[in-house]
């Protein structure tokens, strides 16, 4: 048997660091290609049987080495792991691509806005590489938000990306610290600052996909509601139960 | 295959006998949907049950209050691997809901039905015999909306994805028709202690 909730085995290729919090851990297995904004299930098995699973999105693009990143959860079981012990060549359990609801693909048209706090990047990440590298024509913007500029996954890739595509516009909002670049917020993500920045990116979103805790996605959808989008255009993804 | 330095945190014994497989106890209440959360006017909300698109009964929110309540306690399990133990609702239960609404089941299969546009599938069987309720309220208070408020059904044998948010109607079904996450790759019936998580588990 084999599909995409058959376990197999995944190999550990490399791990780097993304941020102070967050690995990118890149992974060979022979999985179907994935849809951007899928993610894997993932097993961890102790000498003794005894097994503990999560689910992490894919960040990479369709067709390119998979990655996941994790975010270090202090009082994780799974996540210490993956910062602390893991090295390149170890195997581990994983099942996917898995997911049919939180998922863009070129054919689905734009424009379309992204919003991701934190570690929600991670979706949102496979979306805009999925994008970049089919050379559509149509107009995304990326809002992540973070507490500094260090703690923002991809700034540097999603920088360069901006500056060879004028139809991205990419914002960070910077919780807790100075932005870096013009269009860097210094606020939080509400409804006011959300409107503002829909009506400077002068588009009117097709597909809305909102990724982070779930204080951030309540907070940013309320705020999206009150810029009078629809309910139906927004998809949402909530990151774990530590808030 | 053992995962080379992996030790895990295990949960006591007592814990272990609760958890079915594949899941780790937690004491957070995770919020998943797939979409913003609705905000609902309990002066419009109505409940209907309905057999196709056919209503055979349907209450106000001052109507429902005035139905037989009911009390359930005990653990609920998320196909995204967590588990809450001890949790308490109270609700009107589905025995009580079709007694009320005076009707014979007129088929095996239900569909819930949710503000936000998502469904999810039941069988009668699941929902009947004292196993399923629509919650109104969680650990003594008004159910957030969160949380599914100002009604969610609750079906805690089952994962919960089944348990469906912003409930607003029970519909009959001639047969098993795929909900939501169903077209989407989960499984049709979702019981955790079989794992029947995705749809070709079995």
């Amino acid at each position: 048997m084999s599909g995409p909730t058959h376990w197999q085995e995944a190999v550990i290729e490399r791990i780097a660091s993304a941020t102070p919090r967050i690995v990118s851990v890149f992974l060979k297995a022979e999985l179907a290609r994935h849809i951007a904004g899928q993610h894997l299930d993932v097993r961890l098995t102790a000498p003794d049987g005894y097994a503990a699973q999560r689910s992490y999105s894919i960040a990479s693009a369709p067709g390119q080495p998979l990655e996941l990143i994790i975010e270090k959860l202090d009082d994780g079981e799974v996540s210490p792991y993956f910062h602390d012990i893991a090295q390149a060549g170890d195997a581990l359990e994983v099942r996917g691509p898995l997911g049919g609801h939180f998922i863009w693909r070129a054919e689905d048209g734009g424009p379309v806005l992204l919003v991701a706090g934190g570690s929600g990047i991670a979706p949102l990440m496979a979306m805009v590489r999925d994008w970049a590298r089919a050379a559509v024509d149509l107009p995304l913007m990326l809002v992540c938000s973070a507490r500094t500029w260090g703690e923002l996954a991809f700034g540097e890739e999603l920088e360069q990306l901006e500056a060879s595509r004028v139809d991205l516009r990419f914002v960070a909002a910077i919780t807790r610290g100075p932005g870096r670049r013009p269009a860097d917020r210094t606020q939080r993500l509400d409804a006011p600052a959300l409107k503002e920045l829909i009506a400077q990116w002068g588009q009117v979103p097709r597909h809305v996909f909102v990724c982070g805790s779930n204080r951030f996605v309540e907070g940013v959808t309320r705020g999206l509601a009150d810029a009078s989008l629809p309910a139906g255009m927004i998809r949402t993804e909530r990151y774990g139960g530590a808030e | 295959m053992v995962t080379r330095g992996f030790t895990g945190r295990r949960p006591s014994a007592a814990f272990a006998r609760r958890l079915p497989p594949g899941q780790f106890e937690t004491d957070d209440f995770p919020v998943l949907a797939k979409g913003p959360t609705p905000e609902l006017d309990l002066a419009t909300w109505r409940f209907t049950l309905s057999h196709g698109p056919r209503p055979l009964a349907s209450w106000s929110w001052a109507e429902f209050q005035a139905l037989p309540r009911t009390r359930w306690q005990g653990d609920i399990h998320c196909v995204t691997t967590w588990s809450k133990f001890d949790t308490r609702w109270e609700g009107v239960g589905i025995d009580d809901l079709l007694a009320a609404a005076g009707v014979a089941p007129p088929s095996a299969f239900l569909l819930a039905l949710s503000h936000d546009d998502y469904d999810t599938n039941v069988p009668l069987a699941d929902l009947v015999g004292g196993r399923a309720m629509v919650a109104t309220h969680f650990d003594g208070q008004p159910l957030t909306a969160e949380h599914g408020g100002p009604a969610r059904l609750l079906v805690p044998h089952l994962y919960f994805w089944k348990s469906a948010k912003w409930l607003k109607g029970l519909r009959f079904t001639a047969r098993d028709e795929a909900g939501f996450w169903e077209l989407r790759g989960y499984h049709m019936r979702g019981d955790p202690w079989k794992q029947q998580r995705y749809s070709d588990d079995p």
